[in-house]
């Protein structure tokens, strides 16, 4: 259903004023796979994110969609190719969850359209897949945090984009609904072929959803691979500052990290803390 | 990222002993600055006074046109320093218990209020005597602070600075709108209101700091003691109740004295903004956070910041002059853009 | 009902009120300014009020309509319209409503410059008042941009800075006014205020011009202001060109304060009330220009009617919209006790 569309950053170097964040990133974004990026605070995830949606134009480098420079891209173009979701998207007062998931058609609205059949059955479309058809006329402020998400979910859908990125897409929910929406992406992607690129804070939910695991380590990647490849001790060590314990989990089969911290470790464990990484 | 066993040694002890070095010395700065800065005012005017004239007027000396002139000053030069610290205190105060780098009587609509109901006292209940002024004025201040905040609070996110500026901006407009509906039919309030709603110190007279004073009195014990749970406040009503500060208390109380403080100062000379919002962030930046060192710093400075603006109100318009009050939104507008500038957007 | 047909259901629901809204705001502003023209100190019946409009000549009514009411009540339609579009315009970019124009310093510098005209450089002549506010609203309105910028322009720093530079041309302006002799004091009063006494038709003209030029570029926009209320990040995600959007939608919105400003000065709290109660009324929907603007016209036409009748002294129409603002405030925190709080 889905065109193959690859997005590609090319040696991007991003920064704010005089702030370099990221120097000299390459990373291929396969397509039609659950990429994750993960990294701990203030290591340029998000920034990276931002440059790979065209909100931020990279000061040496290139983002590359489908072999052509993203910011070269006329708008409208970008936008029913690659769709975003930021990380704290504010919702007009007052506005319903049809409505919210209706904007999601601004790139394939010209001047003077009327709505067509064709938008009316994307929105309904995306609607249904995020199972927020029930909540079509109730106000976006009323929903629950697990709700909001999916109705944004439902947003991005109707822009049926084929590439998807989620700035932390489950922070703030609690657990039941992160992994609501994380299953609700991996729907989408299975079924749809939608590739999707999210930055996640919780590094075991991102070893269990993402076919491709993305390390980024003070602006550049440390580590691109499969989960099971790639998320070893000594990755947590370098990558967070933490000593851990790499097992695999028994319930998906992908690798799970165990922190080792300074209590109820048992004392043969306890091995010299690294400092200053 | 730093994973360190132990907590580390905080700051040595030598770091308070040189920042109290540091404050006294400071302090001692601002004292000069206040005592060039009075002498200035005495000095300068209409009339340029030298310092033999200036010295033979207080001693009694002589007694010609400059040592007149002189004697004339002194009043004004009272009730500007009396104004600023007023101001700067009262700033210094709202900017704690908002916890708003933006806050000052003027950006929260306080002056307007007190405007407000000057002048509706004047016309509805012909209030004639400055004492019901002052009352009134304080009523005022505190109305339109609770009606601001309370719009500023709408929404999500509580009273962000933005928020409560743009609150403050809004009812400063409702309120002034409301004083022009009272004084059109009113022709012979309006040509004195005008005159007053600029906001000067030109017009001071012995009695009228006598009557004022006790409520600067009064308003600066009042924020005087709430300077401990002040600091406590700036950590957040949370962390503060959890460090057993009474929080909602010491609020109410630090801000009826600023109330009282911003009705008084407004109801004697008129509405002077941007005082309480330049004067607490410079003094932050030189004696810190500690609202104990903060609260008279800002008074201190806030007297001569005061003072020099009026001083440049009569020099640089000789022989009328430019209000006080002008001065301080000519300098202070662009201090406070600066302000906005350097803070990041999510303080805002 | 399948989820497509509820998603037409609601859409067309939301439209047909649309619709209403607008018919019956445009039929109010109809006969607010039938009954501007009808009634005063004399009272004209509609049939002389329609053969003045039709060019006959009518002993007294010519006058007194024609001369007096008619440019006073287009005046106050166009006013209405010009500054209730550009409220809602900025209160939709910026994100809140609050963030009206005259709030964040443009319309400021309409008056600071028509006051300097008039009051230093003793300037009589309306046009030459008019253009001088005019070249100020949009200077100002740069100065705030620019001084704004920082890597971009967020829309918070905009709103402290135009309070900022408000306050200077405020303070400027009550400088100038202070320092006036007496009679100057009544023209400049209406530039503080707002006022729609001495409307004659070579004020309404430009306006006209300004709102027939500018509205459509604003109409134009108005599916991406709206989205903007998604915040930036997404609304570029959707494909809207935010910069370039944001900078025509300030331009346009900018340019009929000034003209509206100089042809009435800044009557009060008309942009920042005309996009909520217009929200209120519509209901979240895509197009909130075209209600506001109507809901701008019918608040100066009736505020007008109110301030020249209503008491025993004739206020400017700027001081009642004022008045109505200073409720609205109350208004708006009494609902809070109930709703919880919202704008």
């Amino acid at each position: 259903m889905t065109d193959t569309h690859v997005l590609r950053v090319e040696g991007v170097t991003l920064a704010y004023g005089e702030r370099t964040v990221v120097e000299s990133l390459d990373l291929l974004v396969p397509p039609g796979q659950i990429t994750t990026i993960i990294g701990a605070n203030a290591c340029g995830k998000s920034t990276l994110l931002r440059a790979m949606s065209r909100l931020l134009a990279p000061r040496q480098g290139r983002v590359v969609l489908d072999g052509k420079d993203l910011h070269r891209l006329p708008t409208r173009e970008v936008a029913r190719t690659l769709g975003l979701l930021p990380q704290s998207p504010i919702a007009p007062e007052g506005i319903t969850v049809s409505d919210l998931v209706a904007r999601g058609r601004h790139p394939y609205r010209r001047l003077l359209t009327r709505w067509t059949a064709e938008d009316d059955a994307a929105v309904a479309r995306a609607l249904e897949l995020t199972g927020t058809a029930d909540l079509a006329d109730r106000p976006v402020d009323e929903l629950s945090g697990g709700q909001r998400q999916r109705v944004w979910i439902a947003m991005a859908l109707a822009q049926q984009t084929d590439i998807l990125l989620l700035d932390e897409p489950t922070t703030y929910l609690d657990l039941s609904h992160q992994v609501e929406v994380l299953d609700l992406l991996t729907d989408l992607n299975r079924e749809r072929g939608t590739t999707i690129v999210m930055v996640l804070h919780d590094l075991n939910l991102a070893a269990r959803y993402a076919d491709h695991l993305v390390a980024v380590k003070a602006g550049r990647v440390y580590a691109a691979g499969a989960p099971e490849a790639v998320l070893d001790a000594q990755l947590v060590r370098e990558v967070f500052g933490m000593n851990s314990q790499v097992v695999t989990d028994p319930v998906s089969g992908r690798p799970l990290v165990l922190p080792i911290s300074r209590h109820h470790c048992g004392a043969d464990r306890r091995e010299p803390v690294p400092v200053g990484v | 990222m730093t994973t360190l066993v132990a907590p580390q040694r905080s700051a040595d002890v030598a770091t308070p002993r040189r920042a109290l070095t540091a404050r006294l010395a400071w302090l001692g700065v601002a004292l000069v600055a206040l005592l060039l800065a009075t002498t200035a005012s005495v000095a300068f005017g209409s009339r340029v006074v030298s310092l033999d004239e200036i010295v033979s007027a207080f001693t009694g000396a002589e007694d010609g046109v400059a040592q007149a002139a002189v004697l004339g000053r002194i009043p004004r030069t009272i009730l500007a320093l009396l104004v600023g610290a007023t101001l700067g205190l009262a700033g210094a105060v709202l900017q704690a218990v908002t916890r708003n780098p933006l806050a000052d009587s003027q950006v929260l609509g306080i002056t307007s209020g007190a405007s407000l109901f000057v002048v509706a006292g004047i016309a509805f209940v012909g209030l004639s005597s400055p004492m019901a002024y002052i009352w009134v004025a304080i009523a005022g201040s505190a109305l339109a602070a609770i009606l601001v905040y309370a719009i500023g609070s709408l929404g999500r996110g509580g009273p962000t600075p933005l928020k409560l500026a743009l609150a403050g901006a809004v009812t400063s407009a409702a309120f002034n709108a409301l004083v022009s509906a009272v004084l059109l039919p009113r022709i012979e309030v309006m040509d004195d209101f005008r005159f007053w709603q600029i906001g000067g110190v030109g017009g001071a007279t012995y009695d009228k700091l006598t009557l004022v004073a006790p409520f600067l009195a009064v308003g600066t014990l009042i924020c005087v003691v709430c300077a401990r749970g002040l600091n406590a406040l700036a950590l957040g009503d949370d962390v503060a109740a959890g460090l057993g500060e009474r929080v909602l208390r010491t609020r109410l109380a630090a801000a009826a004295g600023a109330f009282i403080l911003c009705g008084a100062a407004t109801a004697v000379a008129g509405p002077i903004g941007f005082v309480g919002l330049m004067v607490p962030h410079a003094c932050r930046l030189l004696v810190g956070v500690d609202h104990r060192w903060l609260l008279p710093f800002s008074a201190l400075v806030g007297a001569t910041l005061l003072t020099v603006a009026d001083v440049a109100g009569r020099v640089v318009a000789r022989p009328s002059e430019v209000d006080v009050g002008i001065v301080t939104a000519l300098i202070g507008a662009p201090i406070f853009i600066a302000i906005v500038r350097r803070l990041r957007v999510r303080a805002l | 009902m399948s989820a497509v047909d509820v998603v037409i259901a609601g859409r067309v629901r939301r439209a047909w009120r649309w619709r209403l809204v607008v018919t019956g705001l445009a039929v109010a502003v109809v006969v607010a300014f039938s009954v501007s023209l009808m009634v005063g100190r004399t009272f004209y019946g509609p049939d002389e009020v329609l053969r003045v409009i039709a060019g006959q000549a009518v002993p007294g009514a010519s006058f007194t309509v024609g001369v007096l009411r008619l440019p006073r009540a287009v005046l106050a339609v166009l006013t209405g319209f010009a500054f209730g579009l550009a409220g809602a315009t900025f209160q939709t970019m910026l994100r809140n409503a609050l963030a009206a124009p005259d709030i964040i310093g443009i319309s400021s510098g309409a008056s600071a410059a028509a006051v300097f005209a008039i009051l230093v450089l003793k300037i009589s002549s309306a046009t030459t008042v008019s253009v001088l506010a005019i070249l100020a609203a949009l200077a100002t309105a740069a100065l705030i941009y620019v001084l704004a910028f920082k890597d971009g322009v967020v829309g918070t720093r905009l709103i402290l800075i135009g309070i900022g530079v408000s306050a200077i041309l405020k303070s400027l302006v009550s400088y100038l006014i202070v320092r006036a002799a007496a009679w100057d004091l009544q023209v400049a009063m209406r530039w503080l205020t707002g006022s729609l006494n001495a409307a004659t038709w070579s004020r309404v003209v430009p306006l006209a011009v300004a709102i027939a030029v500018f509205t459509p570029l604003l109409l134009a926009q108005s599916r991406n202001l709206e989205q903007l209320r998604l915040g930036d990040d997404t609304a570029a995600a959707l494909g809207v060109r935010v910069g370039r959007t944001r900078l025509v939608v300030i331009l346009a919105a900018v340019a009929l304060i000034a003209f509206a400003t100089a042809a009435a000065g800044p009557i009060a709290f008309v942009s920042f009330l005309a996009g909520p109660i217009a929200a209120r009324v519509v209901g979240p929907s895509e197009s909130l220009m075209v209600p506001a603007g109507l809901v701008g016209a019918l608040l100066v036409l009736v505020s007008d009617l109110v301030g020249q009748f209503a008491f025993g002294t004739r206020y400017p129409v700027g001081v009642v919209t004022g008045a109505l603002g200073a409720l609205y405030l109350v208004f708006l925190l009494a609902r809070t006790n109930r709703s919880g709080g919202s704008l």
